[in-house]
């Protein structure tokens, strides 16, 4: 079978994908200011979940709530449920740090800590003990910059500064150290925003491979992008989630006006 | 007039192209202008620092040197004991007249007759008193040295210390001159022979206060400042840090934690006398502590700094990209891994150079000190930080109130001190943010 088949075949089989991540009746305040309107929106296994929406639509706010990032900004309130397997991820039982473990998360502009590459990477496990030995973190951060495609880029210079990387390698860095901590969901902020054409598509080669062992969410301005690497695409229009579908269908035939509007790049 | 306008004049259009032109000449003047004003600004600084610098080194320099007799002194046990009665009375040895063993000493060397009282007057004026505690120790320390002839090094007193070192206008009338026409000239004599020469001050780096000039040092006041800064790196660093970073990181932002920080900002602002009074009040009054003592100093100066690292801190902490947290956050660090793993160690270089400049203000600090005590004169090197001492600041203070013209040396000498720790600890600061800047 070729890969475009099977990828169909994938496609096809969407609507039985088990739910990962459920989000229901989500509203989020900043402060008196509302900036969701109470979302609803799945997030299957396994797939790469785009969402699209002009900016201030509420998409970077609602992927936020996924791992509580939200928590950090001040006067940031959060209504609704959230489930991560059917847990309530806000319920008080839940650990935020664990939840982060699970949850990991790739931002917008790549932000490597100011240390060696080999620390960047070793920095997760090392926190949450998923290494017992020497031996046991270097093959973690072997693995974790295999599976974002730069071991072979940087083997040689494991100890040198991640700052010193040009911005795509940096980017699939900050991969690397979300992957390290066995995520089971990353949520990607724009990943590719600040990276040239070439940076991106390697970025995105990288999001296509990753979608076999982890579930994706990432926000994004690119049509073009959304329609390469997800399976599921859901559009915000002002807090509000306008529609949410396969992302062939969104991109042909979306049910809302809204969403094809905004594809035809009518507004936004 | 450029070509653009004389068209655009010569011309019937509705509206005259933009002219660019305009005002340019006057933007470039007041860019040169402003250039210059700043030239000026730091021209006049550099002088004034120049002439700070140049005024203190010229007079203080001096204080470096001091002016030595070594000559063979005959410990002679006529008159440290004549009476032999030193087994039976220790007092004998305490009180003995040390001055004159030298007096004598130095008469022999310049041929006057000991039946001349009023040169001999004058030859007890050539070296300091000083000598009487430093031949009274010798013997003390080791009473068989009665009998014998040993080369000693005693000060030589202030005037002659001066008048050596060409500070006296000797063609002042004699009369009204420290130093006699007669004691110059036994002077002369004494340097030629090789008895009386310059020699390196240690004096003034290990001696306590004195009344004395030529025994005057810096001991008790160094000792008593690296007291004090102890005190105040050991209690101001841990808890403006831990202040810092809980208001920074952890405490929610409402009115409390804002009234908080504009008391800090205003506490910076707080003139150090008022916390002078204060530590006399709370530490001296109410808790009893000795007064004149460098742990009071230091927890007067501790609270005086506190505002300034707290601030330098803050800062610090807050220059640190809000990406680094989010990206130690989203990894699922806690709040206290990601300020302490990460936040931390890139403030770091912040933080220290905050701190040292706190320290090198407190080092200088006179005011507080002045009202809790510290003004003392105290001539014993301190043991532990409970005893009286003084501080560089509060020392030039002291000598600056001295009448002597040898007193205006070692005051200026002090200063250089002073100035010279200012430096090392400024350049330290530096040498520490090159040492851990990190870019991100």
């Amino acid at each position: 079978m070729t890969e475009a088949a099977t990828e169909e075949l994938l496609d096809k089989k969407m609507n039985a994908v088990p739910l990962k991540m459920v989000g229901k009746d989500v509203s989020v305040y900043y402060g008196d200011k509302r900036a969701l309107y109470d979302v609803n929106l799945n997030v299957r296994e396994n797939t790469v979940t785009a969402l699209i929406g002009p900016s201030g639509c509420g998409k970077s706010t609602f992927l936020r709530t996924l791992n509580r990032m939200n928590d950090t900004i001040d006067g940031c309130r959060v209504t609704g449920t959230i489930t991560l397997d059917g847990d309530d991820i806000y319920d008080s039982s839940i650990d935020v740090v664990e939840l982060r473990a699970r949850v990991g998360m790739v931002f917008q502009k790549p932000n490597p800590f100011p240390k060696s590459i080999y620390e960047n990477v070793a920095y997760g496990p090392r926190i949450h003990g998923l290494a017992k030995s020497k031996a046991d973190l270097d093959q973690v951060v072997e693995q974790s910059l295999q599976k974002a495609g730069l071991w072979n880029e940087v083997k040689d210079r494991l100890h040198e500064g991640g700052t010193g990387l040009s911005g795509g390698q940096q980017q699939r860095l900050c991969i690397a150290r979300a992957v390290a901590v066995s995520p089971e969901v990353i949520l990607m902020d724009e990943p590719c925003s600040a990276l040239d054409p070439i940076a991106t598509a390697r970025v995105e080669e990288l999001i296509h491979e990753l979608r076999t062992n982890f579930t994706i969410v990432i926000v994004t301005h690119s049509m073009q992008q959304a329609a390469r690497v997800s399976q599921r695409t859901a559009m915000f229009h002002l807090g509000n989630l306008v529609e949410e579908n396969d992302t062939d269908k969104m991109f042909t035939n979306p049910d809302d006006q809204r969403t094809q509007d905004y594809i035809m790049g009518r507004f936004g | 007039m450029t070509d653009i306008a004389q068209q655009a004049s010569g011309q019937i259009i509705a509206k005259a192209p933009a002219r660019r032109d305009i005002g340019i000449r006057r933007r470039y003047a007041a860019e040169r202008r402003f250039r210059l004003y700043g030239v000026a600004a730091i021209t006049f600084g550099l002088v004034f620092l120049f002439l700070l610098l140049w005024s203190v080194l010229s007079k203080g320099y001096t204080a470096f040197q001091q002016t030595e007799l070594t000559l063979p002194i005959t410990f002679s046990q006529e008159i440290i004991d004549p009476n032999n009665k030193r087994e039976t009375d220790p007092q004998v040895l305490q009180t003995a007249n040390y001055p004159v063993l030298v007096r004598n000493a130095l008469a022999e060397k310049l041929g006057v007759a000991s039946s001349n009282r009023a040169a001999l007057r004058q030859v007890s004026g050539l070296f300091s008193d000083s000598a009487r505690v430093e031949l009274r120790d010798m013997v003390m320390s080791d009473p068989s040295i009665i009998g014998k002839t040993l080369p000693v090094t005693v000060l030589a007193s202030a005037n002659i210390d001066s008048a050596f070192k060409g500070q006296f206008d000797m063609t002042v009338d004699e009369a009204s001159r420290k130093v006699s026409d007669q004691q110059v000239a036994w002077m002369d004599q004494l340097a030629k022979e090789g008895v009386l020469a310059k020699g390196f001050n240690t004096g003034l780096f290990v001696n306590g206060n004195s009344s004395r000039p030529e025994a005057a040092g810096l001991g008790v006041a160094l000792i008593g400042s690296l007291y004090l800064m102890g005190i105040v790196l050991v209690l101001s660093l841990p808890i403006g840090v831990a202040a810092s970073i809980y208001l920074e990181e952890f405490a929610p932002k409402n009115r409390l934690t804002d009234l908080i920080e504009v008391n800090i900002n205003n506490l910076a602002a707080v003139p150090s006398i008022v916390y002078g009074l204060l530590g006399l009040a709370v530490f001296i009054n109410f808790a009893g502590l000795p007064r004149s003592a460098p742990l009071v100093g230091g927890l007067v100066l501790t609270l005086m700094t506190l505002p300034t690292i707290i601030i330098a801190t803050r800062a610090a902490l807050r220059a640190v990209p809000p990406s680094i947290r989010a990206a130690a956050l989203g990894l699922g660090a806690s709040k206290m891994q990601t300020t302490f793993h990460h936040v931390l160690p890139l403030a770091m270089p912040g933080i220290l150079t905050g701190t040292i400049i706190g320290l090198a203000h407190a080092l200088g600090e006179t005011a507080p000190l002045l009202l809790i005590g510290m003004v003392a004169f105290v001539a014993n090197v301190p043991a532990t930080p409970l005893d009286p001492s003084t501080a560089l600041p509060v020392q030039i203070y002291m000598w600056a109130n001295e009448a002597e013209r040898a007193f205006v040396e070692r005051t200026s000498g002090a200063i250089i001190v002073l100035l010279a720790f200012l430096v090392i600890m400024n350049l330290g600061a530096i040498l520490l943010r090159r040492r851990f800047e990190r870019r991100w």
